[in-house]
This record gives C-alpha cells, structure tokens and sequence, in this order.
C-alpha cells in the first residue's frame, strides 16, 4: 500500500527524522491558512498523488509570499498531473502539502528496502540525490553503498556512519545524519514497509540533515497489525474496480485490453495473460479468484469483469486444485443470470470434479464456448472479440 | 528415488484442528503419505478424524517420529510455527500459509542460519514424490511416478505442467513449489542441485515469474553445474511494472525482475523456455528426445 508524501513525513517525525515543517491543504484557502502558520518567507507548494516525478510534471512550485501560494494552489489543484510513473491519464491532483523552504546546500539519497538475495533489508545511500536510483545504479553503480542489516541487532549506528561518511555527509553533520538513517530504519520495521525512499536528503545551510521528500510503501500483509496505517490508505489513488475486488478478497488488477480474464492462482492467471497475447489478443485484467473461492466469490469476481466496459470477451481458465470446478461453474451460472452474459465466453475447466463443472454449465443453457485446453481456450476467446 | 520426500517420511500438520489443516490432512492420508498427527496448542491429548493431536511440536515430534511438518496455521502466527518446527530439528517443514508479512520471514530465515532443517514455501502448494508422498494442497491424481523433476513458483502452473507431462505419458519424480513470497526457504537453485543428484531425475521443468533474479541466478547456476537437461516458463511476460500480480515476489520494479530479461538468460544458459504456458510438456518432450531420453521418461505405459 502506498501513502501520500505528507503522511510518510508524519510517520517519519516520530521517528526522530527531520523534515520541513508543513501541512497539508485540500483547497486553496486551506493552503493560504497553512502557509500563514509557517515562519517561513519561502513556501513550498506540492501535489500529494501516488507518483513519482512530480515535480517535472509540475506539481511542485517554490512561493515568495502568500498570494504566490494562493496562486500555485489554483493551479495545482485539480489539475491532472503525468509523471512517468503515472501512466498516459495522469493523475488528478486532490491533496497539496504546504512546507517551508530550505536552503538546500547538497542532495543525497537514502533508501531502504528487503534485499532477496540476502533476505534482509538493506539500507542503501548515495551522493546521488534528486535522480532516480535505479538511473544511478545503471550509469554510476559505484556511488551507491549499501549495508546488510542483520534483523537481530538491527542497523547498528557504526553501518549508518559508514554510509553517512561513504557518500561524503560533511564531518560536523554525520551524527545528525546516523540519527536520522536510525530513525528512518526504526520507522520501516515498526511500520512494517516495503520501500522507503528519501530522495533527496538535504543538507541545509543551517546545519540539519532532513528529509525533503518520503516515500513509503508498506506491505499488504502486514496492514492488519497497523491499523494507523490503513487510515491513511486514500481511495482515491486507487482503481475503483481494484477497491471493489479487494473487498471480496479477489486479486484484480485492469490492464486496459479487451479481453476480460478470470483464473485461480496468481502464476497461472498471469500466464493466461500472457498466452492471450500470444495469440493477439489483449488482457483486460489480471483475477486470481484464489484457492479457496466459494460461489459468491466467483460471481462477485464475474459481475467486476463484466462492469468493464471495454471488455468484449471473457476467458476463464481454471485448474482445479483445492478450487473445485462444479464451484466455478455454479458461481458462473449465477453470476450470468444476475447479469445478462451478452459478450462471449469461453471455458476451460480442468482438475478436481471436471465432469461436475461441464455438466454444470452444459445444463445451463448458457450460451458457452468449451475449450479443451489453455491454448484452445485463447485462441477461441481471441477470434471471438475480434 | 525422489528429492525432499519418499515414501518413509512421517508428517505431523501444524494446524491440524482447523477447517484447511484438517482437510488437507485427510487428503494427504489418502494419498498415501504417512500423516502421523498434528498440533494445535491447548488442544493436546485429544484426537481429531484418528489423527493425535498435540501442543507443541517437540512433543509431537517425540511421540510419533516425525521428520517433517507442514503448516497451515494463520499468516499472523505462521512464522513462529515455522521457528517452532525448526526448534525441534524436523530435517523439513512446508509452510503452505499465503500472507506472512515479509519482515517476519526475515526474522525467520536469520532464526534458521545454522539449523538442520529445510524450509519449502511459505505461500505454495508443498512437494510430492508421486505415488509415495504428497505432502500439500495439490491434487494428486493428476500425478504419476516417473523422472521429470518440477521446481516452480507457483501452484496453479505447476499443475498445468504436471497435468501435461502425465497425458503423454511422462511421470514425475518430485514435484516442489518453493512459494510465490519474495523470501522463502528454498529458492530454485537449491532444488536443481537436489535433482541434480537425483539418480532417478532425468530432466527438470522451471516456472519462474516475475520479480527478483532467482531464475537469473538459476539459470547461470544451470549453465556451470547441471548434468541434465532443464526446460523453463516465466509467467508474467505481458505484466505492467510496479503492479504486484497476486503474490508477494512477483512485481516488477525499478526496471528489474521482467519476464524478458530471465527468459533471455535461461535460453542463453541452454534452458529450453517454453513459448507459451500451454506448451511447457511439449518443449519438455523435444528436450528429452534431444538427449535421447524420452523412452526412459516415458513411465506411463
């Protein structure tokens, strides 16, 4: 799950890690209000989206005094921002985050993340502030250092000041920034993150070491032990169709295409994407109805499919473990009554109670496509959205 | 022969009192596997469908012999039955649980450093030696005993590939589905140094995805070491970066973990990587006939 950047600051603080004072704005004379709470002549305006590459797209403005701010605000708001990291339809701007200036005197970067090859969370750091890290790791791998943190004993403050002199934090302010890389760690693990980013990390000429932007994601499993974190979850970042899947518990992600896709498993779902494609035609989503879907389930999971209007088709292809195939027909069956199935629909049932499953939708009366296998099913589906 | 399991392991289910554990047991034993008994704390000294159950797994273990366990406990209490099995030297634990939060499995492999025991999963189906133990939640009876090795990431395609091999005709040594988590137990190079040794193994299907350099790391590992012929599949090809598709590891970022890329290195490694999902028997077969090995692989008569 992601947070906004201003949420991710607030987690931070309590951790001891500076950040600009600031607040966030949800209209323009929130804005004004909350620059006029900061001692501050410079004023830093920002969009709060679920993206990188803000700034670029121009989401975020420096303001000399409070009409400035008002300004930035009107133009900000509302507007829909593409980034690189937001895809062709941009991103709508609904959140601003007021901040004070600083007299940034060098960019640095600090990051954390779970290593697989170590199977530990490895805090990487780098005088490469302001780029994106994975453009400094392909063009100046060597500028970028890394510790192992061993889970037992956490980071040690020697492994900070080892980054911290690594990528050159100058002498006086090491120990704010070994403070500030503790901090940053304490934060990940009691929060249970998957990524945080800072980048950059300033250091300012008044001789603090903060963070300028945050970035944090946190991983999904653990959400049910930080409720304080779920609160933070902003719908409106989200894919309406993903929200309503989640809440029956079912893997969906769109993908824009026209063919919509149920299937159990995740590897086997992102296969039947791929062989959709294979044969030409385009995935409109990612479902994994799970293992253990009941009836509703697999209803709920086909009435989404069909919400979308691109879709032109639907594949479902299931293998049958734990997953019963008479279950999949009877949601399916179900599911079409409550909604009139008017698009093609192919079937391919395999695994446990196969038999049941095509008696099911034989009897239905439903106008079904069989397919003997994977293949049959997507080549079948593509020629009948085309 | 077989890797991990045979036909002597004796498996005790952590969880045995819930509606999967249970369930998933009976299935288990009717397989054939020897499914010894379980645990389920504060209900020891009671019996569920004939199965003893116990409180923990040291005794547990004591009283029945066990050498391997499988886990079907709760995502939030998965990780301390793990280092609970692992605390009581099981040569194998299985964690079939989906959902660990990711920085418990880091405790758990540090917990692990230095231990006799061999973790599979978490978040997969478990392993079988067809015909002698099916240890899981996979179907057995689209399995059957033979010499084609499976190591995969995920449940579902493991049962396509197995599902292919068995309708012409090839059985199956071991199946293992090392889990779709980003830090699990075993990872793929474990296994094929296992087949690798195997006397019965004579090829080895992949299924890789998306997410990480594990199949990168296979595959050079195959190029160096491996005696005998592997076919691959990367799931995940037409999958957008940054979106997580269903399980924890599979999730391109920062440009790293795409299909393309492990796919490009598998085949320069020797693996023959299947086009599509569908064919994964098919390339497994010309492979065999390749090296001259498909009578030996052909055990279904």
């Amino acid at each position: 799950m992601n947070i906004h950047e201003y949420q991710g600051k607030e987690i931070l603080k309590q951790y001891g890690v500076v950040v600009p004072n600031g607040k966030v704005a949800f209209t323009v004379s929130e804005a004004v209000e909350a620059a006029k709470e900061l001692d501050t002549n410079v004023y830093v305006v920002k969009a709060q989206i679920h993206a990188g590459g803000r700034g670029k797209a121009g989401g975020v403005k420096i303001a000399k005094n409070l009409d400035e701010v008002r300004t930035y605000a009107q133009e900000i708001l509302g507007k829909v921002l593409v980034t690189h990291q937001t895809g062709p339809e941009g991103k709508e701007v609904k959140r601003l985050l007021i901040e004070e200036g600083c007299d940034i005197q060098k960019e640095y970067y600090v990051g954390l993340v779970v290593d697989r090859n170590t199977n530990r969370v490895v805090m990487m750091a780098s005088e490469e502030g302001g780029t994106e890290i994975e453009e400094v790791a392909e063009k100046t791998p060597e500028k970028i250092f890394k510790e192992v943190i061993d889970p037992a004993v956490g980071l040690l403050p020697f492994q900070a000041r080892k980054l911290a002199f690594s990528i050159n934090i100058p002498s006086k302010l090491v120990n704010k920034a070994v403070k500030f890389m503790m901090g940053l760690y304490q934060a990940f693990v009691d929060k249970d993150c998957s990524i945080a980013e800072i980048n950059p990390l300033v250091v300012t000429g008044d001789g603090n070491v903060m963070a300028l932007d945050a970035k944090l994601n946190f991983d999904s499993n653990a959400l049910y032990r930080h409720q304080d974190v779920m609160k933070l979850r902003d719908l409106d970042e989200e894919d309406p169709k993903e929200i309503e899947a989640s809440n029956y518990d079912l893997n969906y992600i769109a993908l824009g295409g026209n063919i919509g896709c149920m299937v159990n498993g995740a590897g086997l779902a992102m296969a039947t994407m791929d062989i959709i494609k294979f044969y030409g035609g385009e995935p409109a989503n990612f479902l994994d109805v799970g293992g253990g879907a009941t009836a509703e389930k697999v209803t709920a999971a086909f009435k989404l499919i069909l919400s979308d209007e691109n879709v032109k088709g639907i594949f479902i292809n299931i293998f049958g473990g734990i997953m019963k195939c008479d279950v999949i027909a009877e949601g399916v069956v179900e599911a079409a009554k409550q909604v009139s199935l008017d698009r093609p629909l192919v079937v391919r049932l395999e695994g446990t109670n196969v038999d049941l499953g095509k008696k099911i939708l034989n009897e239905s009366g439903l106008n079904i496509v069989a397919a003997e296998s994977m293949a049959d099913g997507a080549e079948k589906i593509v020629s009948l959205v085309k | 022969m077989s890797i991990l399991i045979n036909k002597d392991t004796k498996v005790i289910t952590q969880g045995i009192t819930g509606a999967t554990g249970l369930f998933h047991a009976k299935g288990c034993r009717e397989y054939g596997s020897q499914m010894v008994g379980g645990t389920s704390p504060g209900k020891g000294g009671t019996e569920v469908d004939g199965f003893p159950v116990f409180d923990t797994v040291n005794e547990a273990v004591k009283e029945t012999g066990a050498n391997a366990s499988v886990i079907y406990v709760a995502a939030p209490f998965a990780a301390d039955a793990i280092m609970e099995a692992v605390d009581a030297e099981l040569d194998l634990v299985i964690c079939i649980t989906e959902g660990i939060p990711v920085l418990d499995m880091v405790k758990v492999k540090r917990y692990m450093e230095g231990s006799k025991t061999r973790l599979i999963g978490p978040n997969c189906p478990g392993v079988i030696t067809p015909g002698e133990c099916k240890i899981g939640i996979m179907p057995g009876y689209i399995h059957a005993p033979g010499k084609v090795g499976i190591v995969s990431r995920s449940g579902t395609l493991t049962y396509e590939a197995v599902h292919q091999l068995t309708t012409n005709g090839i059985g199956q040594s071991t199946a293992v589905g090392i889990g779709g988590d980003p830090v699990n137990g075993t990872n793929f190079i474990d296994c094929l140094k296992l087949f690798n040794e195997d006397p019965d193994t004579e090829a080895i299907i992949m299924i890789g995805e998306i997410g990480g350099t594990a199949e990168e790391e296979a595959a050079e590992w195959v190029k160096a070491n491996m005696k005998k012929p592997v076919v691959g599949f990367i799931g995940g090809q037409t999958a957008p970066p940054g979106k997580r598709m269903g399980h924890a590891g599979a999730i391109i970022s920062g440009g790293k973990g795409t299909a393309a890329e492990k796919i490009k290195t598998m085949e320069a490694c020797g693996i023959r990587v299947a086009k599509t999902p569908a064919v994964m028997g098919e390339t497994m077969i010309e492979a065999l006939k390749a090296h001259g090995l498909l009578e030996v692989c052909k055990t279904i008569k």
